[in-house]
């Protein structure tokens, strides 16, 4: 019986989960509840992007006589700022069982290495953005390309947040320790930079690599 | 002892996205999870490059060859990233990203559907929008 009451004890220490008591079974942990909260913010996300893409595909024929996807997609500069990315969902990863096991190294090194990647993939983004309103290309070019800059340049800033987001959190840990309440946040950033790498996948797939191909 | 299988109970019934899908399980493990879901995912990419760019294939295949691998990267990042898997733990998970999906599709393939046809119904006659 004792020995229960250890391991319980030892589990409201560790993970804050509520036991036992015939009023708290049913209940999950905090950590549970507010990762399943959060989730439900990323669906609603990826559902304003949806429409974001859904104008993208209605408006992508509506050039104005400017140009098209074809003239003015480098895949070279997109394959980059993919690869950017997808390296830093890794490390973001890697940060996060890191912080699981508050281990310093691991946890500051992966998320230097997730901010340096997220910042290129933004430099490589703006980069693209200038030279496009640089050759009169800009957003009120044509309903192309508004809806264009609308669509990636909402990812873009999606992107300027986590980048803002990850330096917050790197300064919570280095001033509060691994509290639970930290570990929680972190587990939100990283489902919000996965998140992100998800829609960049059918950002690269419908707008660039269908554009170059039509 | 009904006590400890309560707890055992409580331990499976669910799991937060993105959190390690067993509890206890070696962090050695979770690494070789991202690893292995970071070469698939490359893998992909690197074919949906590859076949944009390509002349092998019959042209209008690529379109729906992207879109099959975009939806299996996606499925790919879910998995072993956002660790949604389909145990009895991650019901909730599984049910909100349904619906999730289920929306999108909706105002996707809707906006598409019906601006095809508007669009389809005001070229009949050989005239031009004007804009």
């Amino acid at each position: 019986m004792s020995a229960i009451a250890a391991k319980a004890s030892e589990g409201t220490l560790e993970s804050g989960q509520p036991h036992h008591d015939h009023a708290e079974r049913a209940g999950a942990s905090k950590r549970i509840i507010a990762g399943y909260g959060f989730w439900i913010f990323l669906l609603s996300d990826i559902v304003m992007f949806s429409a974001f893409f859904a104008t993208y595909a209605v408006l992508v024929r509506s050039t104005a006589g400017g140009p098209g996807g074809r003239q003015l997609f480098d895949l070279r500069n997109v394959g980059l700022e993919t690869a950017c990315l997808l390296f830093s969902s890794f490390t973001c990863g890697i940060a996060s069982i890191g912080a699981q096991t508050q281990r310093g190294a691991w946890f500051y090194g992966a998320m230097a290495v997730t901010f340096l990647l997220g910042a290129a993939f933004l430099g490589l983004e703006i980069h693209e953005f200038a030279g496009l309103v640089a050759q009169n290309a800009g957003p009120t070019r044509s309903a192309f390309l508004s809806a264009f800059f609308t669509l990636v340049g909402c990812h873009g800033l999606h992107v300027t947040a986590g980048l803002l987001w990850l330096l917050t959190m790197v300064a919570q840990v280095f001033a509060k320790g691994y509290r639970p309440d930290i570990l929680r946040r972190i587990l939100c950033f990283s489902l919000f930079w996965h998140a992100l790498d998800i829609i960049w996948v059918g950002l690269f797939t419908v707008v660039y690599l269908m554009g170059a191909a039509s | 002892m009904s006590d400890e299988q309560a707890d055992a109970d409580t331990q499976v019934t669910d799991t937060a996205p993105g959190d390690e899908p067993v509890e206890g399980a070696s962090h050695a493990e979770g690494l070789a999870n991202y690893i292995l879901g970071l070469g698939l995912a490359s893998l992909l990419t690197c074919v949906s490059f590859f076949i944009a760019q390509t002349t092998l294939v019959w042209t209008p295949s690529i379109p729906v060859a992207l879109t099959v691998l975009a939806v299996a990267q996606m499925g790919v990042h879910l998995i072993f990233f956002l660790h949604i898997t389909t145990g009895p733990d991650n019901v909730n998970n599984v049910m909100a990203l349904a619906f999730g999906v289920l929306i999108v599709f909706l105002i996707m393939g809707g906006s598409l559907w019906i601006m095809s046809n508007m669009d389809h119904n005001m070229m009949q006659a050989g005239q031009t929008m004007p804009m």
